[in-house]
């Protein structure tokens, strides 16, 4: 196998890695997509650059203020994930907190449960 | 011989040949599985599938390619074209990065991240920002809808994804995912799907709804927004969303079987082909994209509802209600 553990890195090091490493994906897929615009063909007309609407003209822009259901998910996901950023840690030291770190969680998650539910029985989670 | 692969083993080399690595088993792994997808699929509706390219059509995936390569690149005239253009790129990132935690064999990583879980469910979120700047940069109503839709479902799907790694964290002890398949060494019983069934169910669900896939498809359903998020895209950006679908079902595998399956454990310790484990890696893998195919061609799609219903009330409850367990479960084990 060619491909050895990493070197011990500092931790800088270690994500410049991986951030060089995003960087060079995201300009792969840029220099596919240069490549694609210079062999295929381009011929522009006024009816290819509409909008697909089964056929019909657009009349309306959907760049303007639109009802949109989902943020109260939006809210509850926000809620839910900055949840897990304190769970992962925890999780982590669990084996060395014994008792006290289980009892800990238990008041932390049922109060974020609790607050699942009061959206659950508010019906902020009922789809129209 | 050795002194080469040593030579090859040092920076900058080995960050070189990573990348190319990975760059090439993430296209084609997007390139196996189109093909993989209209074979299964023609194999359970008692047909063909794709066999006139090649032997038995093996050659397809590379015709298409060449055929959407000379395909005219169109953006509608009112869209926002840099947003338009830079989401299959953000779209592609996390199907590509990710490949560098996963450890393909006993040495195969190409960094031991110690965040490796937290990068994982990290990067797989950029996904979430592709769809909406795919929709949104097409200013096109079904497109905006798609993205909506995928959107919620993503971020909806993303909790119960991340609660339910939280048992296998507990379990290692650390956020490596080479630690995580270290630990489930010792045969197949070791494996965490055992103790872990529920968050494995979990997992495994909200992986499907987080690739986008049947029954999960609401931000593409072809039969009412048409094409979803995705309807504007042709030729070479259209392929690359398809490539970056494909290449993260693949990855949503390779993560399942790292994290419940063993990784590249063998099942029996007497199986164990040292570096060459990574053939039972690929297998577990295989069996896990096999099976979300057999779903896709098997279950009629969710109605926009029930996805949500599902998601809130049902996956997260179980997710949290087995950390529970797996939490109490260790503390009087040990």
């Amino acid at each position: 196998m060619t491909l050895g553990l990493v070197q011990q890195m500092s931790y800088g090091a270690l994500y410049l890695y991986v951030g060089l490493f995003m960087l060079l994906v995201a300009g792969f897929v840029s220099a596919v997509l240069m490549l694609a615009r210079m062999l295929s063909p381009s011929r522009r007309s006024a009816s290819k650059s509409k909008v697909y609407e089964t056929g019909e003209s657009s009349v309306t822009d959907p760049w303007r203020p639109f009802p949109v259901r989902y943020y109260v998910f939006a809210l509850l996901f926000l809620i839910f994930d900055v949840e897990t950023a304190f769970l992962y840690p925890w999780a982590v030291i669990y084996r060395t907190l014994g008792v006290y770190g289980f009892v800990e969680m238990v008041v932390f998650v049922v109060i974020l449960a609790a607050g699942l539910v009061y959206a659950w029985k508010k019906g902020a989670l009922k789809w129209v | 011989m050795s002194a080469f692969v040593n030579a090859l083993d040092q920076e900058p080399w080995r960050f070189i040949i990573s990348l190319l690595a990975i760059i090439f088993l993430t296209l084609n792994v997007a390139a196996v599985l189109t093909f993989a997808e209209r074979k299964v699929a023609g194999y359970i509706q008692l047909r063909y599938g794709p066999n006139r390219v090649g032997p038995r059509g093996v050659l397809q995936p590379m015709a298409d390619v060449l055929k959407l390569f000379t395909k005219e690149n169109l953006s509608p005239g009112r869209a926002d074209v840099w947003v338009f253009l830079a989401a299959p790129i953000a779209m592609f990132i996390p199907a590509a990065v990710i490949w560098m935690v996963v450890p393909f064999a006993p040495k195969a990583v190409v960094t031991n991240l110690n965040i490796g879980l937290l990068f994982v469910v990290s990067t797989t979120s950029i996904g979430a920002l592709g769809v909406v700047m795919a929709g949104y940069g097409s200013r096109s109503n079904f497109s905006l809808l798609g993205a909506l839709r995928g959107a919620a479902q993503m971020i909806s799907y993303e909790v119960p994804l991340i609660l339910s790694l939280l048992g296998v964290i507990i379990l290692t002890g650390s956020l490596s995912l080479v630690n995580v398949v270290n630990n489930q060494a010792g045969g197949f019983w070791h494996w965490y799907i055992w103790s872990q069934l529920p968050m494995f169910a979990t997992f495994y669900i909200a992986g499907i709804a987080e690739v986008k896939r049947i029954p999960f498809d609401l931000p593409e359903g072809e039969s009412e927004i048409v094409g979803g998020f995705m309807i504007e895209y042709s030729g070479m950006t259209w392929a690359l969303i398809q490539a970056s679908e494909f290449a993260s079902m693949g990855l949503m595998s390779a993560i399942t079987t790292t994290l419940f399956l063993g990784g590249w454990q063998p099942p029996f310790d007497f199986l164990d082909f040292g570096n060459f484990n990574w053939i039972w890696f690929g297998l577990k893998t295989a069996i896990i994209m096999f099976t979300f195919q057999w779903i896709r061609w098997s279950v009629p799609r969710l109605r926009m509802d029930q996805l949500m219903d599902f998601g809130w009330k049902f996956l997260v409850p179980l997710s949290l209600v087995w950390l529970f367990v797996t939490a109490a479960g260790t503390l009087i084990i040990h």
